[in-house]
């Protein structure tokens, strides 16, 4: 009996303070905060249908010629379970899909395609990578797609000097550990933090910015290289950890500061709650996080907030290649996601060594280092430690909760 | 903003600064969250608070209990129509859905902590195991309950719900005071006056404070001990319910298997901090760690300190008041 009575009384109670709530709701004001900060609807960059490809960009096909032994072996090492599977899932169905194409067009070289799973752990790669370093027909890895696997690992193929390209990982440091086997098939953040900051003050128009960024490698790097390119334009930053759930502090000191743009520098996880309770507060101006958050879960999780977010990143809008849309659609029944064209790109790159008779591990990674032509995505030419001399960062928007690419930034 | 350098140790490159002007201009907001929060904490508190007083017995799984109740109030209000964007009804239409909600996860949480009582509790108490055993099986059952919401959902959070638009209301001091603000703070302080009541008045609450007193003479003068315990896990149930609506009302992400781990250790903290055993103590203690995290992490230039300055206090708090602020007792302190 007492207990119904309690039941009852927390509910009347929880009902008063609804009505409180709901009543003052009808009374307020329209929009407090809506005076405060540029309005994110002012700035309207149309999204892109389509990108141009290179002219000559090398296909897996080649010229159809081709001899290879039966057992070439190309190997993929990364995610394919584990929180961030889809990323790896991304990437081996793009080099799934060159080496099909490779192998439908060259009957006389039938390469063949390995997967090791990494689960993106950097604790975990280590096995799998010995393990295909020791598999004598494996002569080139795309792969390792995250940076922190990717730093674990180096040393293993360098040892046995076996060329690896890998499609996503962005961490600057990669290239500074004396590697000579290991390439980076896109840009990096030293490259994309200064893109994302000339992105928000020349096309998005943002005056003051206000930096926030978490304590991951990623993160921290990023945010350094981003504050650098704002210069005078950075009003503030703050650091958050990640985990966090409540970021009101943060965001008092955010609107305070009056800023028009917020860059968050580190992942969806806390980048999307971050962007939701920044919007209920009433902030109207824009927010633009790197890779990281460009994923469908940020839509998902931030949910209408979601509607201020642009994002920057290194990696090409594959979709909008209508041959590889298309050829990727027929084989992985989804469109491509982030970093399918770079995986693709990548074994293109390797794929075009055999045909041309590279067909052992050392003659391949010269093949790599000497390579200088266009791929379906871009020019790959590296230098000497390993980056592409030409990278570039494309900036992305929300429309109708999808993400989609607005052209190439930072030039 | 001009940092005082007062210095301690480097972090990376950055030195330990204590930013005294950007308190100043963010203190009354930073204030208002930190009590909104606070008030989450405290009805979360209460459900530590009630079982240690009676059982001595730190439910470690009591953070799954609140977070049973999240996904209850997810799947209502998804069930309810409720998606990313703020509903477009009437206030009456979104009270009800809301109440519908919490009354979800009032059940949901309150059944969490019935089962987990006569599943994992009481077969150790028929067998008189020592009280280690108990802390053991509640870190235990805190795992497991974790590791099936994650077999169930996956490691991903839900889709975010909004369940109205909050809205500026008025100002004080300059900052601005939104509905949520008020909803929550409001709600949990009422519930948190009407349990220190139903504790301190009612025929069940002085049985409760009964057995928190002295089980073995409780039982004598007549108090069914079994029905008390069972009777204050539902409690912390309900509460832990209510918190679950707020605390989905504020950050709408974080339904997710481990989400109630790290709030469940702060609310254990501001058990501790009040005084465990001690409901208004619980009270006190989740308004105190909530205001100290905020102020703490705006003087320190950053949100990487929140729990560092939180816990800072608590120990400093600790050592000079081991039994807490408001001291331990649910049996003794009032009658």
């Amino acid at each position: 009996m007492n207990r119904k009575k309690v039941m009852t009384t927390l509910a009347a109670a929880a009902t008063f303070g609804m009505l409180l709530g709901g009543c003052a709701n009808q009374a307020a004001p329209a929009g407090g905060g809506a005076t405060e900060g540029g309005s994110s609807s002012a700035i309207n960059i149309p999204a892109l249908t389509s990108i141009e490809t290179p002219k000559d960009a090398v296909l897996p096909a080649g010229d159809g010629k081709a001899v290879c032994p039966a057992t070439t072996t190309l190997a993929y090492i990364g995610a394919q379970t584990g929180a961030n599977a889809q990323l790896g899932i991304n990437i081996f169905q793009g080099i799934q899909l060159a080496i099909n194409e490779h192998n439908a067009a060259n009957p006389e070289c039938q390469v063949a395609f390995k997967k090791f799973d990494t689960e993106g752990d950097p604790n975990k790669a280590t096995g799998p990578v010995t393990q295909a370093t020791k598999e004598e027909s494996i002569i080139g890895v795309v792969g390792l797609p995250f940076s922190g696997e990717s730093k674990a690992t180096g040393n293993i193929f360098e040892q046995v000097k076996m060329v690896h390209i890998t499609p996503a990982a962005t961490n600057p440091g990669l290239t500074e550990n004396g590697w000579t086997t290991f390439f980076r098939g896109l840009g990096n953040d030293a490259v994309q933090g200064p893109a994302a900051a000339k992105f928000m003050t020349g096309k998005l128009g943002a005056k003051k910015v206000y930096l926030v960024q978490d304590d991951s490698e990623y993160g921290i790097g990023l945010g350094k290289t981003t504050s650098d390119g704002l210069g005078d334009a950075l009003i503030g930053t703050d650091k958050v950890t990640q985990g966090q759930k409540d970021f009101s502090a943060t965001i008092s000191k955010i609107m305070n500061s009056g800023a028009d743009a917020v860059f968050y520098s580190g992942y969806y996880a806390e980048g999307a709650p971050f962007d939701q309770q920044l919007v209920a507060k009433g902030y109207t101006g824009t927010f633009i996080g790197p890779d990281g958050l460009k994923d469908d879960q940020f839509i998902k999780q931030a949910g209408d907030a979601s509607k201020n977010a642009y994002f920057t990143c290194p990696c090409i809008p594959g979709e909008l290649i209508p041959s590889f849309a298309k050829a990727y659609k027929a084989l992985a029944n989804m469109d491509p996601g982030t970093y399918s064209i770079e995986g693709y790109d990548a074994t293109t790159v390797l794929l075009a060594g055999i045909d041309a008779g590279k067909q052992d591990r050392a003659s391949l990674l010269d093949w790599v280092k000497n390579y200088d032509a266009d791929g379906l995505s871009k020019h790959y030419k590296w230098n000497d430690k390993g980056e592409l001399q030409a990278p570039t960062v494309y900036g992305y928007k929300v429309e109708n909760s999808k993400i989609v690419p607005i052209g190439a930034i930072g030039e | 903003m001009i940092p005082t350098i007062l210095m301690a140790a480097p972090v990376a490159n950055d030195w330990i600064t204590l930013d005294f002007v950007s308190l100043g201009q963010n203190f009354w907001s930073a204030t208002f969250d930190g009590l909104t929060f606070g008030s989450i904490y405290a009805l979360v508190a209460l459900g530590y608070t009630l079982v240690y007083g009676v059982l001595n017995l730190i439910n470690f799984a009591h953070s799954e209990v609140f977070i049973m109740g999240c996904y209850a109030v997810f799947f209502t209000l998804s069930f309810l129509g409720f998606g990313p964007s703020a509903p477009n009804l009437g206030i009456g239409q979104i009270v009800v859905n809301l109440l519908l909600a919490l009354l979800a996860a009032i059940v949901a949480s309150a059944l969490t902590a019935f089962l987990l009582e006569r599943l994992a509790y009481k077969p150790l108490r028929k067998r008189n195991a020592p009280r280690l055993v108990f802390l053991i099986t509640a870190i235990g059952a805190s795992f497991t309950i974790q590791y099936l919401i994650f077999l169930w959902r996956g490691p991903v959070p839900e889709q975010a719900l909004t369940m109205f638009q909050t809205k500026p209301i008025f100002e004080v001091f300059g900052t601005i005071i939104y509905s949520d603000q008020i909803l929550i703070v409001t709600a949990a302080v009422i519930m948190m006056v009407v349990t220190e009541r139903f504790i301190s008045k009612s025929r069940t609450g002085r049985g409760i404070r009964a057995v928190a007193q002295d089980p073995d003479t409780a039982t004598l003068m007549g108090v069914n001990k079994e029905k008390i315990i069972i009777t204050t896990f539902v409690i912390g149930g309900i509460l832990a319910g209510a918190a679950a609506l707020f605390y989905v009302m504020k950050i709408p992400s974080g339904v997710v298997y481990n989400g109630g781990f790290i709030l469940g250790i702060k609310a254990f903290a501001a058990a501790v901090l009040g005084g465990i055993g001690n409901v208004r103590g619980a009270l006190l203690g989740g308004l105190l760690l909530g205001l100290i995290g905020n102020y703490g992490q705006i003087l320190l230039g950053n949100s990487q300190w929140t729990d560092v300055v939180a816990f800072l206090v608590l120990v400093l708090v600790l050592l000079f008041r081991p039994e807490g602020i408001l001291g331990t007792s649910l049996g003794r302190s009032k009658a």
